[in-house]
């Protein structure tokens, strides 16, 4: 493996883009991710690997020229921040409905709106409930470190390949703006060989022309469509699970937090610890699809769960349907870009379960 | 059919074809209106592919209008694309497939409306495609609402008194603003509502994809085309109207060749 | 004197009775159909077949694509 090097989020995830093998990302500024498309530029892809970099007129436009590249069957990507992916929703839901794999990196800002360009992970919803129009789903992936910020890319393309779906990378402005260290993977080469049975390549007289559409006016066909999706999102259910366990075994009561969030609660559970509290934490590493079981299975020998999010609280849902009533599930959240500290965190879990 | 002249039988012969539906075309029938435009551009467009022998290499892309369903009728890769947003899936096919011929079948409500901001740019930036851009000045797919071409007095179910221009501003000649572009390499406007016109636009549409090979920028026609539905005429009025109406407003010829704006646009037939 | 002589062939399930191609033949060879096929349009067919040049005019025209055209060479 390679050596370790220090670099931002964001930049960590342009690295492992060309080195994933991408063939082409189209983007449009924003704050907090615009390093992604600064680093691609300065490393000159197209020389590299001959990866496509293109600044687009828009979101609108960057993620249809995604649309249009994922139907060539190559291996391409996008990024933005939250007001951004808003208006990718209808091009996502295109690509979903064609069944495209492609990889989006939400690097989210607080809204609603322009709200602000400090951290926030008020987009769960967006991201996990479809975000578009339709009935679709995409597997989420919540980095919470600039290692996981590297490594999501190689994995979200086998994922989004795997289903022929979106994959959205959810992080947030804190991950995206931190240093750390990052051991990168070897480059991946990219692709040569494309499935006849969909790509755009043009017709050859040996096979019937393939075209990418989401559209079907006939509504039996068109429901069968839909039905069809629904078992490859069931598959990502049975198949895709990822979280992390922290100090859960002996656990009394849990902290539930993704990426920056769970990093915070990572601390918190030394804190809580030290003070004699049994708390453990589950990070969902993905949040669609969600590890509710992992989450219901533990529920009925707790005390308490404490969902932390930077957000008015969306994750809650979550794990709510997961402990189905078993056991009561409290919020500590901000909003608005504020971070809570560890201690805040604690202070809440207390708090909330009247602990001694 | 009965056959009235006993010569005809002599005459249909493979060896006398001198004109049949390209195997471009698929079998399935149209679902355009009755003589609506859509049909003739469709064909000249698959009628180019197979003479220059380029459908292993052809990509198209549909936007959402009455032609969504264009990839039904073409025997060719094809993307059906969000309202307005073909030039970007266009350019997306492109950069990934250099090599490749890609082109992109508009409305006017697609091209001049919704996806402004993608035809300007997929201009600008010179992008290696063909556009063809059918300006019928009407919404045809949701049944005749106003486009940005609608002339000024023309009705619409969205202007069911006529365009008003002080409301609703004039009519877009998006085709000569795309010209100014340095990234557009050649533009025209066409019609092909005759046999002459259609065997012109039929020239045009295959220096779009010859052009294509020279990697010179972006190649834009316009088709100016009838909608008997959304203006309520017959085929044969409605052609005659185009003629009268919206050819003196929109004047076929080219506008821009090798990448120069022709001084004087020629003058309708 | 050699004579070139025409015929058209309508695919008459497919024809949606546009009349397109009636106006555009120079030589007048075409009228619609009082009857009407199956999708209820009156189509199209050669009433002065003798007048046809295979010029493909109409064919060309046609949005349906439902013409085939033939000319031939005839020695008088
Ligand atoms: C985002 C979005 N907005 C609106 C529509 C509805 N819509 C479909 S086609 C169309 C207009 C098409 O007009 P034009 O591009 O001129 O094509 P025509 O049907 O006239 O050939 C509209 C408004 C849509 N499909 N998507
Ligand atoms: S509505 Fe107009 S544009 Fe659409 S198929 Fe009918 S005639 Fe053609
Ligand atoms: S132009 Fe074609 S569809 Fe129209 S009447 Fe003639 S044959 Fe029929
Ligand atoms: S081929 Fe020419 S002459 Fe014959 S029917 Fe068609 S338009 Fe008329
Ligand atoms: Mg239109």
């Amino acid at each position: 493996m390679g050596k370790m090097k220090l670099m931002k989020g964001n930049e960590a995830f342009a690295e492992a883009a060309i080195r994933a093998g991408c063939d082409a990302y189209f983007g449009y500024p924003i704050t907090p991710q615009s390093e992604v498309m600064e680093y691609l530029a300065a490393q000159q892809p197209q020389l590299r690997t001959g990866m496509v970099l293109l600044q687009a007129e828009s979101e609108v436009a960057a993620i249809n020229m995604v649309y249009g590249a994922a139907g060539t069957g190559k291996r391409v990507m996008t990024s933005s921040s939250s007001p951004g992916i808003s208006l990718k929703q209808e091009g996502i839901s295109y690509l979903a409905g064609s069944q495209l794999p492609c990889l989006i990196l939400n690097v989210m800002r607080g809204g609603p709106g322009l709200g602000t360009i400090q951290p926030s992970q008020s987009d769960y919803f967006q991201a996990t409930k479809g975000g578009g129009h339709g009935d679709y789903r995409m597997i989420v992936l919540a980095p919470a470190s600039v290692q996981e910020m590297s490594d999501f890319v190689k994995l979200g393309f086998e994922l989004a390949f795997k289903y022929r779906n979106p994959v959205i990378m959810l992080s947030d402005g804190i991950i995206g703006q931190m240093m750390e260290k990052v051991e990168l993977f070897e480059q991946v080469p990219r692709l040569t060989e494309f499935d006849q049975q969909w790509v755009t390549t043009g017709k050859t007289p040996d096979r019937e022309r393939n075209v990418i559409t989401s559209l079907d006016l006939d509504p039996a066909r068109h429901e069968r469509h839909n039905l069809k999706l629904q078992a490859k999102y069931q598959k990502m259910r049975e198949n895709e699970v990822r979280f992390e366990n922290i100090d859960c075994d002996d656990a009394e009561y849990l902290f539930v937090a993704y990426g920056s969030c769970a990093r915070i609660c990572q601390k918190s559970v030394k804190l809580a610890r030290a003070k004699g509290i049994k708390v453990g934490l589950i990070r969902p590493v993905t949040l669609f699809p969600f590890p509710s079981e992992e989450i219901g299975r533990r529920a009925a020998k707790l005390k308490g769960i404490l969902t932390v999010e930077l957000s008015s609280g969306q994750m809650i849902e979550d794990v709510r349907l997961a402990v189905d009533g078993k056991v009561r599930v409290a919020l500590h959240n901000r909003m608005g870009g504020m971070v809570p500290s560890p201690e805040e965190v604690v202070d809440a879990l207390l708090k909330s379960f009247s602990i001694r | 059919m009965e056959i009235r002249n006993p010569r005809i039988q002599e005459i249909i012969s493979e060896e006398n074809l001198v004109y049949k539906k390209t195997s471009l075309m698929t079998d399935k029938a149209l679902s355009y209106c009755p003589g609506c435009g859509h049909g003739v551009v469709h064909r000249v467009i698959m009628e180019i592919i197979d003479e220059m022998g380029i459908q292993a290499d052809t990509i198209g892309v549909a936007p959402v209008g009455c032609s969504v369903l264009a990839y039904e009728f073409m025997n060719i890769d094809m993307q059906q694309a969000s309202h307005g947003r073909a030039p970007a899936v266009a350019t997306g096919i492109k950069r990934c497939w250099p090599e490749k011929y890609v082109f992109t079948y508009q409305g006017d409500g697609d091209l001049a409306a919704i996806g402004t901001a993608e035809t300007i740019h997929a201009c600008n930036r010179g992008e290696n495609i063909a556009i063809f851009f059918i300006n019928n000045g009407i919404y045809g797919m949701t049944g005749g609402q106003m486009a940005p071409t609608t002339l000024v007095g023309m009705r619409s179910s969205t202007t069911p008194y006529g365009r008003d221009a002080a409301l609703m501003g004039n009519p877009l000649k998006i085709t000569e603003l795309v010209a100014m572009l340095p990234g557009t390499y050649f533009v025209a406007r066409h019609t092909v509502h005759t046999p002459l016109a259609v065997r012109k636009f039929k020239k045009a549409a295959k220096m779009a994809f010859e052009n294509q090979k020279l990697n010179k920028g972006l190649s834009f026609i316009e088709i100016v085309s009838n909608c008997n539905s959304g203006w309520k005429m017959t085929p044969v009025q409605a052609n005659k109207w185009m003629e009268e109406n919206m050819l003196p407003f929109y004047p076929p010829g080219d506008i821009k060749m090798n990448g120069e704006i022709v001084k004087k646009a020629e003058k309708a037939e | 004197m050699a004579k070139i002589k025409g015929a058209i062939v309508i695919d008459i399930e497919k024809c949606k009775g546009c009349e397109l191609c009636l106006v555009s033949c120079p030589t007048d060879v075409i009228r619609m159909e009082k009857k009407v096929n199956g999708k209820g349009y009156h189509f199209a067919y050669m009433e002065y077949p003798d007048n046809c040049t295979g010029c493909a005019n109409c064919a060309v025209v046609c949005p349906d694509g439902v013409i085939t055209v033939y000319r031939k060479k005839f020695e008088e």
